[in-house]
């Protein structure tokens, strides 16, 4: 399936502290990480998240292994995170959560429509197609069923 | 455990590059992620839903310990009661963080852990491959009793020398990190190796190991030698069960050389890990509270180091000190090491992870300058405006004692 949204662009080695703050974290409400995602880092990106492509730049999600992290921008509505690398934690936590990940070095502008295959591994600007690197076989099955959970709901299944 | 190779693709059983699927021999979660776990496993539609291999499984509280307010409190009532009901270890308030009580006597070389913190990649000093997952993740192993892993490419970090005066293995810590950079180690592991690493004693292992993750690494592994074994027969571990581990055949994809007998004290400098300079190049910098604690600098070792400076002396900036767990607390209370820190005028705080995470106990305000033993500065982290610098517990001390930052090597002539 293809799936397009507007590219919201951010810098390098943004931390999971910068995507929602520890005193955020002790809730069940999830509302609460959309309302205050990205609070420390720029007031000005959690009203844009809705149907957004998050483009950042490398390191995307290091430090804190919470999951309130990548919870916060599915619960916000992005569609994909796209950045030449990711740290590794935050990146399982995406695929966990059904969040589609690219690990490549796309160049966009905030605004700029960005579209990608969920069962392929390209992100596509209107300039140019982007090849990530491919994710294992796991991590492809586990997104398709739209997260873990799902993933090992179907594999109980007579 | 025949095989050749780096310690990961040993203890993973398979080549780096591959993926693959092993069971866990032990899993943790803290108040924090385990309350999230337990979200995501109540979640969980599986048929027969049940928690596989309950004894391998800890739940241990040390995020925000004890409770600051009520939300946190029913958030963790429920998991106590759940880990209660289905028979995994419960560590509750006041036991200490995660990584060092898994640290003392519980964790095995060879082991395959995974801790639901990005900081588990700490018990790699004990020879295990010991990893941090998220929150779903941790349920995913509650449920199946283990996990996929892509067995990494390793860097070694060879040692040489030796530490001596004031620099400590905090400083080797910040200045691996810094050579790696906050990325240069992203999924791949360290290997620590060389003189320098085996003359390395465990809690200082315990310390290199913690910020393996500041570079993005998976996990920071040392060899299980003489001093490994020692340490896990202090805490009473079987003999038997201590697996020795050697060097054999390991590729690595880079090596960063580090020579212990020129380690100067290092600051990581606002608002970056990776920004590491000489402690003198920010001498006099003014400063409104000390923090020692945390998995990086939580230990006996590192409040002791503190205590041989403070003692006697009265600190100038208020100042808080928090043990790693309850067993380096009584430690410090039968050694007089602790007396000596409140004597100091320092405030105590429960076993736990103290303001580190920027949730309680010592959260920093707008515009104030905190320096920390902790593990990261990034910006509003400890504090929304407030700056934080990192050092080891040794340049704490004579900070606090001045009310500004000082190096320790200031200490060989005299304090003022």
């Amino acid at each position: 399936m293809i799936v397009s949204g507007h590219a919201v662009v951010i810098g390098e080695d943004v931390d999971t502290d910068m995507i929602i703050a520890g005193r955020y974290l002790r809730t069940t409400d999830r509302s609460i990480w959309v309302e205050h995602a990205f609070e420390d880092y720029d007031t000005s990106i959690a009203g844009r998240l809705n149907g957004a492509v998050l483009v950042a730049g490398k390191n995307i999600g290091c430090g804190s292994s919470r999951e309130q992290a990548a919870a916060a921008l599915k619960e916000a509505g992005v569609r994909a995170v796209v950045a030449p690398s990711f740290a590794r934690i935050f990146f399982r936590n995406c695929v966990n959560l059904g969040l589609y990940v690219f690990e490549a070095d796309v160049v966009c502008e905030d605004g700029d429509i960005i579209s990608f295959d969920t069962d392929d591994s390209y992100v596509k600007t209107s300039d140019a197609i982007y090849q990530a690197k491919p994710l294992s076989n796991r991590m492809k099955e586990i997104l398709s069923a739209g997260g873990l959970n799902a993933y090992l709901s179907r594999q109980g299944e007579p | 455990m025949t095989m050749a190779g780096t310690l990961s693709e040993r203890i993973l059983g398979s080549a780096e590059g591959t993926y693959v699927d092993r069971v866990v021999d032990r899993a943790f979660a803290h108040d924090g992620t385990g309350a999230q776990a337990l979200v995501a496993f109540e979640n969980f539609r599986i048929r027969d839903k049940s928690i596989i291999n309950p004894e391998k499984l800890s739940i241990i509280y040390d995020h925000i310990s004890p409770a600051n307010n009520s939300v946190t409190a029913d958030l963790q009532g429920d998991l106590r009661k759940f880990s209660r009901e289905n028979g995994m270890h419960f560590h509750d308030v006041g036991c200490g963080i995660c990584h060092q009580i898994m640290s003392e006597g519980v964790c095995l070389p060879d082991e395959i852990v995974v801790g639901a913190d990005s900081h588990s990649c700490t018990l790699g000093a004990l020879g295990a491959f010991s990893t941090g997952v998220g929150a779903t993740d941790m349920a995913g192993i509650w449920a199946t009793g283990g996990t996929w892993f892509r067995v990494p490419e390793s860097i070694g970090i060879v040692l040489s020398g030796k530490l001596s005066g004031h620099a400590e293995p905090k400083d080797v810590a910040l200045s691996y990190v810094k050579a790696l950079g906050m990325d240069g180690g992203t999924y791949k592991a360290l290997e620590f190796i060389g003189d320098g690493a085996a003359g390395m004693p465990v809690e200082g292992r315990l310390t290199l190991s913690n910020m393996a993750v500041e570079t993005g690494a998976k996990v920071g592994l040392f060899y299980a030698d003489a001093l490994t074994r020692e340490h896990l027969l202090g805490y009473g571990v079987d003999e038997k069960t201590i697996h020795m581990q050697k060097p054999d055949d390991c590729t690595y994809e880079s090596e960063v050389h580090i020579d212990l007998d020129n380690i100067d004290p290092l600051l990581a400098v606002p608002h970056r890990v990776d920004n590491a300079v000489s402690v003198t190049k920010y001498s006099g910098t003014q400063i409104d509270q000390v923090f020692l604690g945390t998995c990086t600098n939580g230990r006996f070792e590192d409040l002791k180091r503190f205590a041989d400076i403070v003692r006697g002396k009265k600190v100038a900036v208020r100042t808080i000190v928090t043990p790693a767990s309850k067993d380096v607390y009584a430690k410090a209370v039968s050694t007089g090491v602790l007396s000596d820190i409140l004597d100091a005028g320092c405030i105590i705080c429960p076993p736990g992870c103290g303001p580190c995470l920027g949730a309680h106990m010592g959260v920093l305000g707008e515009g104030e300058v905190g320096l920390s033993t902790a593990n990261r500065n990034f910006r509003n982290r400890m504090g929304v405006g407030a700056e934080y610098y990192l050092c080891s517990p040794s340049t704490a001390a004579i900070s606090a004692l001045y009310g500004e930052i000082r190096s320790p090597n200031e200490l060989e002539g005299g304090l003022n």
